[in-house]
C-alpha cells in the first residue's frame, strides 16, 4: 500500500463522481427502451413458434410440458396415397395448437422433445397482452413466429456435435 | 382501630401498591414488531417476528414459509427433465448451480458421467451464476444500508453476466441447460471472448463496490462487530458457504469433495475471515465473486473439446437407487437426496436449501441488537426466500 | 418580491398576495429544480443510467407528472388512525410550514426580502425545528409501529443535531456582530481579508469548521442519507412517512427538497456570501450604495450557491450508507457539539483579539 490512505467517504464520493462523468461522457449502460432495442442472442427463449406443416399432433410437448399449458386437438384424415395405386394414408390433421404463454414457464422441453422439428425457439419478445387470457396464442399465431426463429449459432471452438435448433 | 382509622390504612396501602405498580410500569413493556412478510429488509416473504425493548431486540423468530411452492411433493409426479426445469426456481438468482447437484446425483445413479467437457461448461456456468447471484447481493448489501448506488451497480454489471448466461442457455434466470449425461448444446461461437471481457468488468466492479461500501467508515460502522457468529455455534446451526467461512471454518465442497466438475483443475483459493461478524460475511463474499471470475478465466483457457453430450437413451429411466450430491452453490451448501424406484421421474427428493440452515440462527444472532442491525444482520446472512421456502 | 417599493405603493391586500406569491416561487422553485438537477437527473448519471426521458425534454417535465400522479391518488387515512384523523391529515402540512416560515427571513437582494428581521437567523433556527412536530405528530398518529420508531427518532435526531447547528451558526454571529441576514451578507461582501478586497470576505474561510458543521447539522436535519434513520426505506419502510399517501405524501415529498433548499440558501448566506458580489468590485461600500440591478441578480446569485450546496448534499446522500440511531447520537454529541463549542471559543478570542 504505497498510496496515501484516503477516507473511505472520500473514496466513495470519488467512486459515484467518476460515474456521473463517465455516464455523461460515455453514455449510459440503459437503452432508452421503446426508441432503441437490444438485440436478444440467438438462442435466448423468448416465444415458441410453431411449424404447422411438421407437427403431427404426437401430443408429446403437451404431454411433458411441466404446467401443462399446451392444448392440442387434432383428428385422422385419410390423405391420397404416395404411390398410384396405393391405399390411401392416414395422416393426423391439426385443429388446434394453443399455448398459454400466461402459464408457459419458458423451460423449453417441448421444444426438446418434439420429434418432428415442429417447434422452434424465436427470441421476439414483445407480445404482452392487457388482459392475461389475451395471452393464449393459437396456431396461426404461433405460425406468424415463424419468420423470427433465427439460424441456429455457430459453436464455439472445440464443439463436436452440430447444434439442432 | 376506628374505621376512620381502617380507611387510612386501606388508602395507604393502596397508594403504595399504586406506586409499586407505577414503578413496575416503568420497566417498558415491550413490543412486537413484525418485519415482514411484506418487508423491503426480507427480500421476499420471510417473516420475522421480533420483540422489541425500545429499539432492542429481545427475542426474534423468524417465520418461514409463506412461499412455499412444495417443491419435494412437486418432483415426486414429474419427469427427470421437468424437475430440471422446476428446481432451478429454487434459489432463482443463481439457478444453474441448482440444476447441478440434482443432476450429478441423477447421473450417479444411472453411472453415466458427462464428458470433459461438458463437465468444464458446467463448471463455467455454475461460477457465471455464483458471480450473478453474489453481485446481486454485494449492490443489495448497500440498499439495505441506506446506500441507493451500489445496487444499480450491481444491477448493471450482473447484466453483462446474465446476456452470457442467455446468450449460452437461452435463458436469463432460468437455464434449464443441464442435462443428464451432460448438457443440452454446446457454448456458442464468441462465448469465450465475451466472457473474457466481462469478467474484466466484474473484477472492476469488485473495486467499485469495495471502494464504495466496504472502504466506507460508515459501512464499517454499522457492520463490523455486529451480529458475531463464533465459530462453534456456525457449525451447530448448520451453516453453510460464505456464513460459516466467514466465522473462521475453512469448508468449502467445491475443493473438499471429489465430483465431475472442474474445479479441481484450476487454481483458486478458499477465503475465510475470522471474525465472523457482518462484516466478515459481506467480504468473504466479495473475494469469492472475484475468485469466481479468476476461476471463470483459467477455465476458459482450458477448455477440452469433443462432445457435450455422453450416450443416455432418449426416454431417461433411473435405476432404482438412493444418491445424496451437494455442492456449494451461491448461498451454501445445496444438495439433493434423490430416491429413485427406476421410473422416469424420482420417487422422492429431499432438498437440502442453503437459506433455510442459514437462517435458523437468526434467534441466536438478533437476540439483544437494534433494529436497524436486524437489517444488516440479516443482510449479511444473504438467504433467498425460494430457498428457504422451496 | 421588491417589498420595499412593493409597500410604499399597494395596497395592502395586493401586497399580502404579491408576498405569498413570492414565498411560493421562492419555496417550490428550488424544490422543482433540486429536484429535477439532482435527485432525477444526478443520481440516475451516478448510477450509468439516464433517469427520467420522456415527459418533456430530458424528461424535465417528469415532476409534473409526478404531482399529476399524487393528486389522483386516494387520500387514505388507515383505520387505526381514524381515531386522530385530523391530526393525522395535519402532519405533512405542519412540516411544510416550517418552509415557508424559513423562507421568511431569506434575503435575495438589498431590497429584495420578505422581513428584514433583527435576529433573523434566531428566528430561522427556531422555526425550522418546528417540523420536528409534523414529524412526531405524523410518527405518532399513523399507529404504526414502524411510523413510530421512524418518528421518534426523528425527533432524537432533530434535536440532537439542533444543537451543533446553532452553534456553529454563533461563530458567524460573533464575527458578523448581527443576527440580521441581512446584515451578516453585507458584512462578508463588504468585508476584506488583511485589506485586500478582492473576494470580500465570505465566512467560510474563516469560520470553515463552522461550515462543515452547519453542513453535517443540515444534512442531518433534512434527514438525508447518512443521517436517514427517520426514514430508512429498507429498515422502517420510510418511517413517519409509511402510512400517506397522495397529496398528502406529495407535501412531505416538497416539504423535504423545498427545506433542503433553504437550508442550503442560509448556509450560503451565512458563509459563502449570500446574493452578494464582494462590494469592492463595482465600488460599493454599504448596502444603500448596492445598485437596483442586484435585486435581479441577487436571487440567481444566491439560487446558484443554493444549487452547488445542495450538490454536495445530494452527492453525498447518493454514496453513502447510513448510521445507526446511537451511532448518529454519539456523533452530534461527542464529536460535533464539542468541535462547535471549541470553535465558539476560538472565534470569540480572535474577535477580541483583532
Amino acid at each position: 500500500m504505497a498510496k496515501p490512505k484516503v477516507p473511505g467517504l472520500f473514496k466513495g464520493l470519488g467512486i459515484t463522481f467518476g460515474t456521473l462523468v463517465r455516464t455523461a461522457k460515455e453514455g449510459a449502460a440503459t437503452v432508452q427502451y421503446p426508441h432503441e432495442k437490444e438485440t436478444p442472442p440467438i438462442r435466448a427463449r423468448g416465444v415458441i413458434a410453431l411449424h404447422e406443416g411438421n407437427c403431427t399432433s404426437c401430443m408429446l410437448c403437451a404431454r411433458s410440458c411441466p404446467d401443462w399449458c399446451i392444448y392440442i386437438e387434432g383428428h385422422k384424415e385419410l390423405a391420397p396415397p404416395r404411390r398410384a395405386g396405393g391405399a390411401p394414408r392416414k395422416v393426423n390433421k391439426l385443429d388446434r395448437f394453443d399455448i398459454d404463454y400466461a402459464l408457459c414457464m419458458y423451460c423449453g422441453i417441448c421444444v426438446d422433445v418434439c420429434p418432428f422439428d415442429a417447434l422452434f425457439w424465436s427470441p421476439e419478445y414483445e407480445y404482452s397482452e392487457p388482459r392475461i387470457t389475451d395471452l393464449l396464442h393459437d396456431k396461426t399465431k404461433l405460425g406468424e413466429w415463424m419468420e423470427t426463429v433465427p439460424e441456429a449459432p455457430e459453436l464455439e471452438a472445440g464443439a463436436e456435435k452440430k447444434g439442432k435448433k | 382501630m376506628t374505621m376512620i382509622g381502617d380507611r387510612q390504612q386501606l388508602a395507604y396501602i393502596a397508594a403504595q401498591a399504586a406506586d409499586a405498580r407505577v414503578n413496575v410500569e416503568l420497566e417498558t413493556e415491550g413490543m412486537t414488531l413484525n418485519i415482514g412478510p411484506q418487508h423491503p429488509a426480507t427480500h421476499g416473504t420471510l417473516r420475522i417476528i421480533a420483540r422489541l425493548d425500545g429499539e432492542q431486540v429481545i427475542w426474534a423468530e423468524p417465520s418461514a414459509g409463506y412461499m412455499h411452492r412444495g417443491y419435494e411433493k412437486l418432483t415426486e409426479v414429474r419427469t427427470y427433465p421437468q424437475v430440471t426445469a422446476l428446481i432451478n426456481r429454487i434459489d432463482w438468482l443463481g439457478s444453474f448451480a441448482n440444476e447441478v447437484p440434482f443432476i450429478l446425483a441423477a447421473e450417479k445413479l444411472m453411472g453415466v458421467e458427462a464428458p470433459p467437457r461438458a463437465q468444464h461448461i458446467r463448471t463455467i456456468l455454475f461460477e457465471l451464476s455464483r458471480i450473478a447471484n453474489v453481485s446481486l447481493f454485494l449492490g443489495d448489501l448497500g440498499v439495505q444500508m441506506g446506500a441507493v448506488t451500489p445496487v444499480f451497480f450491481a444491477f448493471r454489471d450482473r447484466e453483462y453476466v446474465l446476456n452470457l448466461i442467455e446468450a449460452a442457455t437461452g435463458g436469463r434466470f432460468h437455464p434449464n441447460f443441464d442435462r443428464i449425461g451432460g448438457l443440452k448444446d454446446d457454448l456458442p461461437a464468441g462465448f469465450i471472448d465475451e466472457t473474457r471481457t466481462v469478467m474484466k468488468k466484474l473484477r472492476n466492479f469488485c473495486d467499485e463496490i469495495e471502494g464504495l461500501l466496504f472502504g466506507n467508515e460508515i459501512f464499517q460502522s454499522r457492520t463490523r462487530g455486529i451480529g458475531v457468529i463464533p465459530k462453534d455455534v456456525a457449525l451447530q446451526y448448520g451453516l453453510s458457504g460464505a456464513n460459516l467461512r466467514a466465522s473462521g471454518v475453512d469448508w468449502d465442497l467445491r475443493r473438499d469433495q471429489t465430483i465431475p466438475m472442474a474445479w479441481d483443475k484450476v487454481d483458486w483459493k478458499v477465503w475465510t475471515h475470522p471474525d465472523g461478524d457482518s462484516f466478515a460475511r459481506c467480504w468473504v463474499r466479495l473475494q469469492e465473486v472475484r475468485e469466481s471470475t479468476k476461476i471463470v478465466d483459467q477455465l476458459l483457457d482450458t477448455i477440452p473439446s469433443g462432445p457435450v453430450m455422453a450416450k443416455v437413451p432418449k426416454i431417461i429411466k433411473v435405476p432404482e437407487g438412493e444418491a445424496w450430491v451437494s455442492t456449494e452453490n451461491p448461498l451454501g451448501e445445496m444438495g439433493y437426496y434423490v430416491v429413485s424406484q427406476g421410473d422416469q421421474g424420482p420417487f422422492r427428493v429431499k432438498i437440502r436449501s442453503a437459506s433455510f440452515n442459514n437462517i435458523s440462527i437468526v434467534p441466536w444472532a438478533l437476540k439483544g441488537v437494534y433494529v436497524p442491525d436486524i437489517i444488516t444482520i440479516l443482510a449479511s446472512l444473504y438467504f433467498i426466500l425460494g430457498d428457504i421456502d422451496r | 418580491m421588491n417589498t420595499v417599493i412593493i409597500s410604499t405603493e399597494l395596497a395592502y391586500w395586493a401586497q399580502s398576495l404579491l408576498r405569498v406569491l413570492g414565498g411560493l416561487v421562492a419555496v417550490l422553485l428550488p424544490a422543482g429544480t433540486i429536484v429535477y438537477i439532482f435527485l432525477f437527473k444526478m443520481m440516475s448519471f451516478m448510477q450509468s443510467r439516464l433517469g427520467p426521458m420522456e415527459a418533456g425534454p430530458y424528461g424535465s417535465m417528469q415532476l409534473f407528472a409526478e404531482v399529476g400522479k399524487w393528486l389522483q391518488k386516494e387520500d387514505i387515512v388507515p383505520a387505526a388512525a381514524q381515531a386522530e384523523a385530523r391530526i393525522f391529515k395535519m402532519a405533512p402540512l405542519i412540516v411544510l410550514a416550517s418552509t415557508f416560515l424559513l423562507v421568511v427571513v431569506v434575503p435575495f437582494g438589498p431590497d429584495a426580502w420578505f422581513t428584514d428581521f433583527e435576529t433573523g437567523i434566531f428566528y430561522a433556527l427556531a422555526v425550522g425545528s418546528v417540523s420536528v412536530l409534523g414529524i412526531l405528530i405524523a410518527g405518532w398518529s399513523s399507529a404504526n409501529k414502524y411510523s413510530l420508531l421512524g418518528g421518534l427518532r426523528a425527533a432524537g435526531q432533530l434535536i440532537a443535531y439542533e444543537l451543533p447547528m446553532v452553534l456553529a451558526v454563533v461563530g458567524v454571529v460573533i464575527q458578523a456582530g448581527t443576527m440580521n441576514l441581512q446584515q451578516i451578507v453585507v458584512a462578508q461582501n463588504a468585508g476584506s481579508i488583511f485589506g485586500w478586497d478582492g473576494v470580500g470576505n465570505p465566512y467560510i474561510l474563516t469560520q470553515f469548521v463552522a461550515f462543515l458543521i452547519f453542513m453535517i447539522a443540515v444534512q442531518a436535519e433534512l434527514t438525508q442519507t447518512p443521517f436517514d434513520m427517520p426514514i430508512a426505506e429498507s429498515e422502517l419502510v420510510s418511517g413517519y412517512m409509511t402510512e400517506y399517501s397522495g397529496f398528502r405524501f406529495l407535501i412531505f415529498f416538497i416539504g423535504e427538497f423545498a427545506t433542503a433548499g433553504v437550508f442550503a440558501m442560509i448556509a450560503s448566506i451565512l458563509f459563502l456570501g449570500g446574493w452578494g458580489v464582494p462590494f469592492a468590485w463595482f465600488g460599493w461600500t454599504d448596502i444603500n450604495s448596492v445598485d437596483n440591478w442586484m435585486n435581479v441578480a441577487g436571487p440567481l446569485i444566491l439560487f446558484t450557491k443554493m444549487l452547488v450546496l445542495v450538490f454536495f448534499i445530494m452527492w453525498i446522500r447518493f454514496s453513502s450508507p447510513r448510521f445507526r440511531e446511537d451511532q448518529l447520537q454519539r456523533f452530534a454529541w461527542k464529536i460535533l457539539i464539542p468541535i462547535s463549542l471549541i470553535n465558539i471559543m476560538v472565534t470569540a478570542v480572535f474577535k477580541v483579539a483583532f
